[in-house]
């Protein structure tokens, strides 16, 4: 396998940062899938040790983590598609650089609600709340 | 003066490597529009519904994994996420690793980690008890 000069001359715009992207997602969302494999096989040991795992996740900082674990996924998801519609769809190479706008904007639209409901009992028990 | 003797076009590479990166690339799509509703369904009712991580416990879990219909969907959603995963890291460890060697062993580690989880994972879902204590 050549090894890759140095300063390649290549500029991949867009297209460049999304497959970037898609790589840095997939693989970070291959390892949180091991570990939530090993922590949910822990219903196999005893109620208590998973409940003991699973209130790590309700933490504020971890819960701060799966927003990202949820935002990662989308992308990938989101981008998944538009790789299949520039693979399968007639117009699709015309259009990806549209649809990777397209794919932010749906992103952003679906991340915003998103968070609010994930953050919203930590955002609540660290600032206090009435309720 | 004559024209240099070319040599013999090269005989297509027979056997299955081709074949079966097409089915590999195949595969990456179609598990992937599957996965896109598995995992993002998934995660809308773990994470965002009805309080999300927050009223996750033993209990929740077990009341799930009650219904045929969540242990297909997460027992589906596991196989297709790791070989799908698998598969990616693969391309990905072709790319960038540059000795043989170091090839080999990444490879040989992705395989022992991804069968080692879709074996527990099945296992868990398969032999799952609400009244264990």
């Amino acid at each position: 396998m050549p090894k890759a000069s140095v300063g390649t001359l290549y500029r991949g715009h867009e297209g460049m940062w999304t497959w970037v992207a898609h790589r840095i997602t997939g693989v970070a969302v291959f390892f949180f899938l091991l570990v939530h494999v090993l922590d949910t096989a822990l219903v196999r040991v005893s109620p208590n040790a998973y409940d003991e795992v699973i209130a790590t996740y309700k933490t504020p900082i971890v819960n701060l983590m799966e927003v990202g674990l949820v935002g990662a996924v989308l992308f990938h998801a989101l981008n998944g598609i538009r790789i299949i519609l520039v693979d399968f769809w007639s117009k699709g190479p015309r259009l990806q650089r549209q649809m990777t706008w397209a794919i932010m904007a749906i992103w952003l639209v679906l991340m915003i609600p998103g968070a609010y409901f994930m953050l919203q009992h930590t955002v609540e028990s660290l600032f206090g709340s009435t309720s | 003066m004559s024209a240099p003797a070319l040599n013999a076009p090269k005989t297509a590479r027979s056997g299955g490597r081709t074949n079966y990166e097409m089915w590999s690339w195949i595969f990456m799509r179609v598990s992937g529009i599957v996965l896109v509703f598995l995992v993002l369904g998934h995660l809308l009712i773990m994470n965002v519904l009805d309080g999300g991580v927050q009223r996750i416990n033993f209990a929740f879990v077990a009341g799930r994994w009650s219904s045929p219909f969540w242990q297909v969907w997460d027992l589906l959603q596991l196989w297709l996420a790791m070989i799908h995963g698998a598969n990616g890291l693969r391309t990905i460890i072709n790319d960038y690793s540059e000795r043989d060697q170091t090839r080999f062993w990444l490879k040989a580690a992705l395989m022992v980690a991804t069968v080692f989880t879709i074996a527990l994972g099945t296992l868990v879902i398969f032999t799952f008890d609400p009244n264990i204590s």
